[in-house]
């Protein structure tokens, strides 16, 4: 139920910049994500909307009014925010049993005990704990130490529910069951969600929208799909996705309009409608790199039309899929395939890749040239 | 996407208004303002103003100035202690005999403490329990009573009566009764557990697959211990070193018991005589000395040490420890041990002990010459020369049986309250400037023996100074001497136990809407209260045997009992004096247990 806008937020420690020029727009009910690597800005930017850093530039509203004025120095207190914080050590206070670490922030919000105890009840119950409400944190597992976390910041009904890496500190299995939570959690409560994670998974599977940040500034923001598809940079396109995306050194030209590209692969002709506003040279040949995913590969053992000659030189059967490395010329890639599949090493294959789900980037900007359909 | 600097904002009126808010609205900001100003008087103010008094002109000395008048600005009492014809008897003299003091004690005590270290770690020695403990009685044991037993076993005829060997007739030269060696052994016996405790914690941390990593390489016992264990423990041993060094350098009670009656003054014990007979400014001037030498060991140790500290905690992953075997050499090693232990540590307790029922000390046991008078007999029952009757009758050692009492506990909990805070400072302030110098600020009094500490704060606090009376002979004086001084410690501590409470239980608070003052009471208070208790309990032993700290303010009115062992002792009243020894070893015994019960380590208490 709340609509928060950032605009030209510069965050420096001492003099060194952390956060350059950030703006953001995050729609009510939106469950955005904050990506990137550790040291890229995302928690110092969850902390700025939090109200725990004090931006040296920018503005911030949430529901149009001013939370952040860095020119005026007017920065409200992180109470009057209307938003709640989950941390990445949930910060549960360990001298308080569950029940009073939840009814912490109520009883400072002077209400009534009657109303105390249901909300307590209420988000013990959201969160399925509640048989834990008398044990003290050092009680508890990871697992339950973090719902205690969420159950303490939903119970004062914020209109922003920040999550700073909640999941990182649990088991892989734990951490599926948590991303379902999270999501149904998200649904009931109506609550705009900002969650910061360096875990494309998490981000791919939760969000309504990525926020993805490269050293301290914004690099993409995108739904989830959007970005998977069409990471706007080659380091993106690095970042999301496992195992990783193919990259191939390729020259390109642009030719009446289309984008014609040569590589290990062969030569592809990109039509005009689908090339990007980003910076190319219109004329004449210019390097530039060949992206695609490795389950867009299709690998037949026999001939087919359009299938590029390769041989196989490592095949991973994992069970559920098949991750193999082909080798074309010089060049190799990495395909992946359902099932259990294979083959025998050097064997050779021909392998299909669908064009319209092939990205290209200018080696030199190393942005998006050609976006997948 | 340009690289900008830090950006500069114009002064709006309403920019101004909201800084000016943030900051004073903000009660952090004001308590770290009022911290840094009591620091800043109660540190920085004394240590300027000992060093002013020493170059102005005091109405004593103004008749040895001519032409002078008080408050003028002098270079007399440097140019006294420095280039006078008194120079060589008041200060290179003592300076020698502190340094020659502070030099043997290091060369005993150091490779004692570390081989009784090693030995109680490393090896396989039978009956380490009962080692164990007799090692550690001398840290309980204040420096003072060691001196009082001493001459309990060694005095002589020079000083009035006998003690334990000359009554056997054994003879006991004066060298060997007072001064340098007895000193040096008296200290040595106390400051050999600054490097038991330093190396047995170094060698602790080693995990002992490195050595035998060497046993593997094939080197033996000896090569093992000189090329792996030694070097890994040198920074400890160099620490402790060091510290012992500049530590019997400060000491006091020591050198005044057993150097005081045959003229035998250290820089400590000169210092003194001149804050008590004048010209005071001389004896300030010393201090000055005292504290610029223990300043350039503290500072050479951590320049030595400093950088070298490092590996102390590479191997302290601890783990396996395995035990080398001392093979044939251990029983005759531990019976040696514990032989020495019981002459150097057990022996002079009980001789000290029995003293206080004898009639005539060094006159053996004999039913004709054991007594209770030195503990309840009246005055007119007097059998020699006492002119006080048995101190339980005394009213003068109930008075300072309750200071020692409302000392004790005062102290310790106004020193650890204060800790708690500055280091609440210091940890929240960590890279900040107000951190930093809170941090510098607290070192100081780290830097100064504990009498040269007290003769500032004497110097500071004997006149008035505006609204602050003269706090000269009062009981005030004495705590705030002592907190002040335990501030190092205690702060040490305080931010230790604060870094342990993260800054995120704070802010969850904080987004809960909880005020500064909510915050403190209902997240850092009731967190910070174990670390809370066992920096009272710390304090609380070092208060309860301190006599250096607080010798120097004491009046009749508000003596401690160890001020009033050391007076009886000074003047000649050997039992009485032995009595009150022990009471201060009783009451220093039931602290130790009721700190050990809250579980401090005692080991630190030093």
């Amino acid at each position: 139920m709340s609509r928060i806008e950032l605009k030209h937020i510069d965050k420096f420690y001492s003099s060194n910049h952390v956060l350059h020029d950030i703006n953001l727009t995050i729609e009510d009910g939106d469950f955005v994500t904050l990506l990137g690597p550790s040291g890229c800005g995302k928690t110092t930017t969850l902390r700025v909307i939090s109200g725990l850093e004090k931006p040296q530039n920018g503005i911030m509203t949430i529901d149009g009014v001013e939370m952040i004025n860095a020119d005026d120095a007017y920065y409200a207190e992180p109470s009057k925010r209307g938003l709640n914080l989950v941390f990445q050590s949930y910060a549960l206070w360990p001298h308080m049993t569950v029940h009073d670490n939840i009814a912490f922030g109520l009883k400072i919000q002077k209400m009534p005990k009657a109303e105390i105890e249901e909300r307590v009840n209420n988000s013990l119950k959201m969160m399925r704990i509640e048989k834990f409400v008398d044990r003290y944190p050092t009680e508890l597992s990871g697992g339950q130490q973090q719902r205690v976390a969420i159950a303490r910041a939903v119970a004062s009904s914020p209109k922003l529910l920040l999550l700073d890496e909640p999941l990182s500190n649990l088991d892989a299995k734990l951490r599926i069951d948590m991303r379902a939570e999270l999501q149904r959690l998200h649904r009931e409560l109506g609550t705009t969600i900002i969650y910061v994670t360096h875990d494309q998974v998490e981000a791919l599977t939760m969000s309504t929208k990525i926020a993805l940040f490269k050293e301290g500034y914004l690099n993409q923001v995108a739904t989830p799909m959007e970005l998977y598809n069409n990471p706007i940079d080659l380091e993106a396109a690095d970042f999301i996705g496992n195992p990783r995306i193919n990259l191939l050194d390729a020259t390109g030209e642009i030719v009446n309009g289309d984008l014609v590209v040569n590589s290990e692969l062969g030569q592809h002709i990109f039509s005009a409608k689908d090339l990007t506003d980003e910076e190319y040279p219109t004329s004449g040949k210019f390097d530039c790199v060949i992206a695609f995913r490795p389950e867009q590969i299709e690998i037949h053992t026999e001939p087919v039309e359009g299938g590029i000659p390769a041989s196989i030189y490592a095949s991973q059967p994992a069970g559920s899929e098949t991750i193999t490395t082909l080798k074309v010329g010089e060049g190799d890639f990495l395909a992946k395939e359902l099932g259990q599949i294979s083959y025998k090493l050097d064997q050779n294959v021909f392998a299909v890749i669908d064009q319209n789900k092939v990205n290209v980037y200018n080696k030199t900007t190393t942005r998006l040239i050609k976006r997948a359909i | 996407m340009s690289k900008k600097g830090l950006p500069k904002k114009p002064m709006t009126p309403k920019r101004f208004k909201n800084l000016f808010l943030s900051v004073v609205t903000n009660p952090f900001n004001m308590i770290v303002l009022v911290s840094l100003i009591v620091l800043f008087c109660l540190i920085a103010v004394p240590l300027l103003t000992m060093i002013k008094s020493t170059f102005v002109v005091a109405q004593s000395e103004l008749r040895r100035i001519p032409g002078a008048r008080v408050g003028d600005f002098t270079l007399y009492y440097w140019k006294y202690l420095f280039a006078s014809t008194m120079s060589k008897a008041i200060l290179w003299g003592p300076l020698k005999n502190s340094l020659i003091c502070g030099f043997l004690t290091m060369i005993v005590s150091v490779p004692l403490g570390s081989v009784l270290a090693w030995l109680m770690i490393r090896t396989d020695i039978p009956g380490k329990n009962v080692l164990s403990l007799l090692v550690t009685v001398p840290y309980m044991i204040p420096s003072w009573t060691k001196a009082m037993a001493w001459l309990s076993v060694f005095r002589n005829s020079t000083s009035g009566a006998n003690g334990f060997l000359a009554g056997l007739g054994i003879p006991v030269p004066d060298w060997l009764a007072y001064g340098p060696i007895a000193i040096v052994l008296c200290m040595s016996m106390h400051y050999y557990a600054f490097s038991y405790i330093m190396v047995s914690g170094a060698l602790r941390s080693i995990n002992s697959e490195l050595e035998e990593m060497g046993e593997i390489q094939g080197a033996n016992k000896a090569q093992i211990l000189r090329h792996i264990t030694l070097p890994l423990i040198m920074p400890s041993v160099l620490s402790a070193t060091v510290m012992t060094i500049s530590k019997s350098i400060g000491t006091y009670g020591v050198p005044a018991n057993l150097g005081n009656r045959i003229g035998y003054f250290t820089l400590a014990t000169k210092m003194k005589t001149f804050i008590n007979n004048g010209p005071e400014s001389v004896g300030y001037a010393m201090s000055i000395v005292l504290v610029a030498m223990a300043a350039a060991i503290v500072f050479s140790n951590q320049k030595i040490v400093g950088v070298r500290k490092s590996y102390a905690t590479v191997g302290g992953k601890g783990g396996r420890s395995t035990l080398m075997s001392l093979g044939k050499a251990k029983v005759p090693l531990m019976i040696f041990l514990g032989v020495f232990l019981a002459l150097a540590m057990v022996m002079p307790m009980f001789i000290l002990l029995m003293e206080t029922f004898q009639v005539t000390t060094g006159a053996g046991y004999g039913l004709s010459n054991l007594t209770l008078y030195n503990w309840i007999g009246t005055v007119d029952k007097a059998q020699t020369y006492t002119n006080y009757p048995g101190i339980f009758r005394n009213p003068a050692f109930f008075s300072a049986f309750w200071n020692t009492i409302k000392l004790t506990l005062l102290t310790p909990i106004l020193t650890a309250v204060s800790g708690q805070f500055l280091g609440y400072i210091s940890s929240r302030g960590r890279g900040k400037w107000y951190g930093n110098l809170t941090e510098q600020l607290v070192f100081v009094p780290y830097l100064m023996s504990a009498i040269a500490f007290s003769t500032m704060y004497f110097s500071m606090f004997s006149r008035s100074h505006g609204i602050i009376p003269s706090l000269y002979g009062t009981f005030t004086l004495v705590v705030l001497t002592s907190v002040v001084k335990h501030f190092p410690f205690a702060s040490k501590s305080g931010t230790a136990n604060m870094l342990t409470i993260s800054l995120e239980l704070e802010e969850a608070a904080e987004l809960a809407g909880a005020s500064f003052w909510k915050r403190m009471g209902s997240i850092i208070v009731p967190l910070a209260k174990n670390g809370f208790i066992s920096g009272f309990m710390l304090v609380f032993i070092s208060i309860a045997k301190e006599l250096d700290l607080i010798i120097i303010m004491m009046t009749p009115k508000m003596q401690t009992m160890s001020f009033l062992a050391f007076q009886y002792s000074q003047d000649g009243y050997n039992q009485m004096s032995d009595a009150v020894s022990v009471c201060v070893l009783m009451f220093i015994l039931v602290c130790y247990i009721v700190a050990g019960k809250f579980g401090a380590n005692l080991n630190k208490s030093m």
